[in-house]
């Protein structure tokens, strides 16, 4: 037990700083800010669908609905009510979450293939509000002409619109509260009973666990924290368009999730950073970057069934 | 002082009768076994008791409350605990934490985001006394997915027995296990009834484990009712024997 503690704290300090020293390592490899802020954005994510899917068993096919709704609630707020950054923030994540609750008791019934098609259909419920209320969300074309405001601490200003290096401390800042919130809750009686639900959800109910209850309070944390970093994300690009609310970008969480390992806690960060890194590179040198990323992901699929980062620990173990 | 009591129920599946009207009193402290061959409709009626399915008629009483009508999880928080023919525990958790869910729960922390303080502790206390007593504290750190089907069911149990149950509810406990194994259970379920002083209805296939184990044992045959006594009486008892016993020796 003892080793895996120490293995588990070597883990975190080496993913912390790789976190803290990017913006300074990651140009001297060819790489550049706003690609480690996606890295980290969509690490978050697929990290807070991880909450669902590897910590409570349940596959949501339907986290960029939230995902989006934070980035339009970001953007909206800052194009047409107050130029505050953060007061974006929090309106983004507050109705990603409360959407997410109010849909919850509908779907928390369901298992399985039966719950992730639902999720995917209310997903398609809120691209296509997007994609038609022109006059609000400017529709196909996405919403522009409003940017990310500077921080204003009263006595300080952070000037995260110009400076790439400041906006990505500023998401690395909320990236380390909301991961550590979920490292926090897993660690508690709470996140335990989740990790029951996943392991034999009958045991668990024949425990006394309102199994369901259990369900919807993880979806809501979830779409939540996928809500915050789709706000980070529309913060990120200055602008949302309809596609961060559709159903393939839940399947590219799905896919960053599952490529870097769901039993893991940082696997789904990996995963989104490999998956971003090879969209940067091949998207430069071919149209057909998909293909690349899909033949990728079918090999680690089916010859490391626990992602990336479980290659890495069996090679730690043997 | 009646625990558990069962009154005419019966279970339709479309137009199988799968209980047919069965009664049964279990007194508080007893160890009571339901035996019958295959097809008697054992598992239906443990399923109609622990609330797994809702019986088509009758009524069922727990310490003088009907419960007919209540979810799983109601009657388990009225104190019922159950284990499966096929065991169900968390394979890819330690022993220690299989137990450990079960524990928190009881102690009213499902909905804890933290460890209030001084908790910890008693959780602890808790848990050590659990694993002690069911010979556990070897393998508690071991995953609870790679142990014998033995060590299994007794992880199962003790979690049922964390709830601190006045009803313990055992589906075949020693299904599918050797010789060994089921002496090593048979015997955990006897100690247990003896330190507890737990109510324990079990449904048990084989007759060595059963007449070692029970004060009383009930007789089911094609969902009715077919005798119910002491395993001496059960014994001695022409209908069982032509029913059952007769067909097995």
């Amino acid at each position: 037990m003892g080793a895996t503690d120490l293995r588990k704290q070597a883990t975190n300090a080496v993913v912390w700083l790789l976190l803290l020293g990017m913006p300074y390592w990651l140009p001297a490899i060819g790489g550049y800010a706003e690609l480690g802020t996606r890295v980290v954005v969509l690490g978050l994510a697929a990290m807070s669908l991880n909450f669902l899917l590897g910590y409570t068993g349940v596959l949501s096919f339907g986290h960029a609905a939230y995902f989006g709704l934070g980035a339009y609630g970001v953007a909206l707020t800052i194009r047409y009510l107050v130029p505050s950054t953060g007061i974006g923030i929090i309106v983004g994540v507050l109705i990603g979450t409360v959407a997410a609750a109010i849909i919850g008791p509908v779907i928390v019934r369901l298992r399985g293939v039966y719950f992730a098609m639902v999720t995917i259909a209310f997903g398609q419920v809120f691209y296509f509000i997007a994609f038609r209320w022109n006059s609000v969300t400017g529709g196909d074309d996405g919403l522009t002409g409003w940017t990310r405001a500077p921080l204003n601490f009263g006595f300080f200003r952070v000037d995260i619109e110009h400076n790439a290096t400041a906006f990505y401390y500023l998401v690395a800042a909320t990236f380390a509260i909301a991961v550590g919130a979920m490292a926090w809750l897993l660690r508690s009686p709470f996140g335990r009973m989740l990790i029951a639900i996943r392991e034999n959800e009958r045991r668990a109910r024949f425990l006394g666990l309102p199994v369901d209850q259990h369900i919807w309070m993880s979806w809501v944390i979830s779409c939540g924290l996928a809500s915050l970093a789709g706000a980070l994300y529309a913060l990120l690009n200055n602008f949302v368009d309809p596609r961060a609310l559709y159903w393939t970008q839940s399947g590219d969480f799905v896919i960053m999730t599952v490529l870097g390992g769901m039993r893991s806690f940082w696997g789904p960060l990996i995963g989104a950073a490999i998956f971003v890194v090879l969209q940067d590179y091949l998207s430069s040198q071919t149209e057909n970057w998909q293909w690349f990323v899909g033949l990728f992901f079918v090999l680690v699929v089916l010859f490391f069934p626990r992602g990336v980062l479980g290659i890495i620990r069996r090679k730690i173990q043997a | 002082m009646k625990l558990l009591s069962v009154e005419s129920v019966s279970r339709h599946f479309g137009s199988l009768i799968a209980v047919d009207s069965v009664s049964m009193n279990v007194e508080a402290g007893e160890l009571r076994a339901i035996i019958g061959p295959n097809g008697a409709g054992k598992t239906t009626f443990f399923n109609l008791i622990s609330g797994m399915l809702p019986p088509t008629a009758g009524r069922i009483l727990f310490d003088g409350n009907d419960i007919t009508n209540l979810s799983a999880r109601q009657r388990v928080a009225l104190g019922m605990a159950r284990t499966f023919q096929i065991t169900e525990i968390f394979p890819e958790l330690s022993v220690r934490e299989n137990v450990r869910t079960p524990v928190e729960i009881a102690a009213g922390l499902r909905l804890f985001p933290f460890m209030p303080s001084g908790v910890e502790a008693k959780i602890r206390g808790r848990l050590d006394e659990l694993l002690t007593m069911g010979g556990l504290t070897k393998i508690a750190d071991r995953l609870a997915g790679e142990l014998s089907h033995g060590d299994q069911r007794s992880t199962e149990i003790m979690m049922a027995l964390a709830l601190k149950p006045r009803l313990l509810l055992l589906d075949e406990p020693t299904a599918g296990m050797g010789e060994e194994e089921t002496y090593a259970v048979t015997q955990l379920i006897r100690r247990l009834h003896k330190e507890t002083h737990i109510t324990v209805v079990l449904i048990e296939h084989d007759m060595r484990v059963v007449f070692r184990l029970a004060d009383r044992i009930t007789v089911l045959d094609q969902g009715k009712s077919l005798a119910e006594g002491t395993p001496s009486e059960i014994s001695a008892n022409a209908a069982v024997q032509a029913a059952y016993l007769g067909k097995a020796a």
